[in-house]
């Protein structure tokens, strides 16, 4: 399960950033992909926010150091 | 089709080069499924395709007082969907104001074909939620935006959208505020009406209503609090794709993007069911559900018709059954008057379109088609690119949403042109009877009994003249565009004159239907702009306006007349018109053709059946 949303998470995350969605795994974060700044930050959470119907609180926003964690927490809120 | 699927089969084709098919996919995909996730894809999808498309570049700027960054790859997928390229410019965090006030802002340097000012209650009058005086914060926001407005008048001819304020969700005096006669609410309508007034002084400042559109998509789920208080962004993230849809309904009209005709289909569109199949009395269409959903539609549609878009019908039928309904059927709010022109037969959609579009005189980039069926609508889109194709829903009761919620059919002015347009094709069909039983062609320019107002562009003229230069594509020697600030900022120019021209005949008063644009460069005076709607043209009314500038310019003192013929795509049926009027080619370039006209000499004349009056100076 959590590799489904983990692949769809990197689905959306590749969209915003304008990349291809194969370069980016669970350990993808802001340090290694240059696109991922504090405004596509932004864009990504409220993407995932869209495409699932979830909300992410502050201190949530910034617990998302890579693309496993926030896939982690998008499984938390809708199962 | 699902949404992975149609994506990957866009990939697929950007990949094999097949653009047109890419294209009409990535349509379909925008208008289906239209969002925050889906935005990146289409914006880089789109960017693929840029060089094949025909789009039309627009700069914009966003003003504000809140987060906006991510709303602008929405917007931009919004403008790529409707055949527009945008750059947008967002401004610093709260610096509008200095932003608008000096004239050597980053905003002006951007050189902007538009500017978003988007400002909210909260950022520009924390007092009106915190029950203060309330009379004093209305003068003073009224205040800063009357300057702003001026500021940006003074600095700038682009087009200003302005967002109005809107209503607090809770009230801070609770109910009592309600019994208050100064209360809150009241003083944000207040500064919303000042505004409006405030917008009527000036050309091209619009206002976009953000308290309507907040309260259309719900108060209370229209922000995301937590989203306000950590990142400064007001709208919820399933939210942000209807400011996006917001904002692309002022920028279609202000980028030229828009449908003069909409060519609708019948059965299942305008009424329930198959009106071959089910007969008069097993159609539906009436104030009861399920017949009201297609009543609504209608509804929709007359209201486009009069904002002077003009209705058609494109239907697989038997002409007499589809007569029949539209004449005699009780539920029919469209009348058979209401439609400009009709094809009722088996031809497929795409040769329909194409006829009326041609009989219309229109391009077909200016016609949108609205079919319930997603096979039609998918040949229109693969054969007709440039057909604005509404997407409907499957249920409908969203029919007559959908509509009303295309960007192409928005006007940010209208024209008593514009809300006659109907009347004047009525009349036309009259005039090509008349034609065709005239035994010659000067019996019948004779008998159409013509009168021309030449007159210099005043203030009520203005926006339909630039409204002309905006949408005028055959007869058109220059095909310059202009705003009604440009126009405005030209009629002030020494040395340039701008001229209109009102035609009436026996049928119909055709309203101002031409521009001439010139400008006085010593003994030579050139024409910058000269068009005709296609409404007029091939009835001398083109020799008419040349005669009279040729006259004026001499009387002025000017020895030689010039102009320049710079071929569009379009503007085919101008080609000859310096020939045809005595005027020797100067020089020719890939450009166009530079054309000279020897005032001391010969001039054309204007035509005996035509009578002209030229009007005084400005006004």
């Amino acid at each position: 399960m959590n590799g489904d949303i983990l692949s769809e998470v990197c689905g959306v995350a590749a969209d915003v950033f304008a990349i291809d969605a194969l370069s980016l795994t669970g350990a993808s974060s802001p340090e290694q992909i240059e696109a991922w700044d504090s405004v596509q930050h932004l864009s990504l959470v409220l993407a995932l926010e869209d495409k699932y119907g979830i909300q992410f609180a502050p201190e949530e926003m910034e617990r998302m150091k890579d693309l496993g964690a926030i896939a982690t927490l998008v499984r938390t809120k809708i199962t | 089709m699902e949404l992975s699927d149609l994506r990957h089969e866009i990939e697929e084709l950007l990949a094999g080069g097949e653009w047109r098919e890419a294209s009409w996919r990535l349509q379909v995909l925008w208008d289906k499924h239209g969002s925050a996730p889906l935005a990146g894809f289409a914006v880089t999808a789109y960017s693929r395709l840029r060089d094949q498309l025909k789009l039309a570049s627009h700069r914009c700027a966003i003003l504000r007082s809140f987060t906006v960054e991510p709303i602008v790859p929405i917007l931009k997928a919004c403008a790529f969907r409707w055949g527009i390229d945008l750059d947008i410019h967002v401004g610093e965090f709260n610096a509008y104001a200095q932003e608008l006030l000096d004239g050597s802002s980053r905003l002006y340097a951007f050189h902007p074909d538009s500017v978003i000012l988007a400002v909210r209650t909260h950022d520009l009058a924390p007092e009106l939620e915190q029950g203060a005086s309330y009379a004093e914060v209305v003068d003073r926001v009224t205040g800063q935006y009357a300057g702003w407005i001026r500021a940006f008048r003074g600095n700038s001819t682009a087009s200003l959208i302005v967002h109005t304020l809107e209503r607090p969700a809770i009230t801070t005096q609770g109910v009592y505020d309600s019994q208050l006669m100064d209360n809150q609410a009241n003083a944000i309508e207040q500064i919303n009406r000042n505004l409006r007034k405030l917008a009527a002084e000036h050309r091209g400042i619009y206002f976009l209503d953000y308290d309507a559109l907040v309260a259309r998509h719900g108060r209370e789920h229209w922000g995301d609090e937590r989203k306000w208080l950590s990142v400064r962004l007001p709208v919820a993230a399933a939210n942000l794709i209807y400011m996006a849809q917001e904002w692309m309904k002022f920028l279609a009209p202000l980028a030229g993007r828009q449908a003069k005709c909409v060519a609708v289909d019948l059965d299942n569109t305008l009424w329930g069911g198959v009106i071959g199949e089910d007969g008069m009395a097993g159609i539906q269409l009436g104030p009861e559900y399920p017949g009201a959903a297609y009543q609504a539609m209608q509804r929709a549609l007359l209201d486009l018709s009069r904002r002077g878009i003009l209705l058609a019908v494109s239907s697989k039928n038997n002409p007499q059954d589809a007569w029949e309904v539209l004449r005699d059927h009780p539920g029919m709010l469209l009348e058979p008057e209401d439609f400009t022109a009709m094809r009722t037969n088996w031809n497929d959609k795409a040769q329909s379109l194409r006829e009326i579009a041609a009989e219309l005189n229109i391009g077909l980039d200016a016609m949108a088609f609205v079919d319930d069926n997603p096979l039609e609508r998918q040949q229109v889109r693969e054969q007709l690119p440039e057909v604005m194709v509404v997407e409907l829903p499957s249920d409908p009761l969203q029919y007559a949403r959908s509509v009303r919620d295309c960007p192409v059919f928005e006007r940010l002015t209208l024209s008593d042109e514009d809300r006659q347009r109907g009347t004047y094709y009525a009349a036309e069909r009259e005039r090509q009877a008349l034609e065709q039983s005239a035994p010659t062609r000067e019996d019948f320019y004779r008998s159409l009994a013509q009168e021309a107002e030449i007159a210099p562009v005043n203030a009520l003229t203005l926006a339909r003249v630039a409204q002309l230069t905006q949408k005028t594509n055959q007869f058109n020697l220059t095909t310059r565009r202009y705003t009604e600030q440009q126009i405005a900022e030209l009629a002030r120019r020494p040395g340039w004159r701008l001229l209109s021209i009102q035609v009436r005949d026996r049928y119909a008063d055709n309203g101002l239907v031409g521009v001439a644009i010139t400008c006085d460069r010593g003994a030579v005076c050139e024409i910058d702009t000269f068009l005709l709607s296609c409404r007029v043209i091939g009835r001398t009314i083109e020799t008419a306006l040349i005669a009279s500038l040729a006259e004026e310019a001499r009387a002025r003192g000017a020895r030689r007349l010039d102009g320049w013929f710079l071929p569009t795509k379009k503007n085919a049926p101008a080609k000859d018109f310096f020939a045809q009027h005595r005027f020797q080619l100067i020089s020719e370039s890939a450009e166009g053709q530079h054309w000279g006209l020897d005032l001391t000499s010969a001039e054309p004349r204007v035509p005996q059946w035509v009578r002209v009056f030229v009007a005084a100076e400005k006004v």
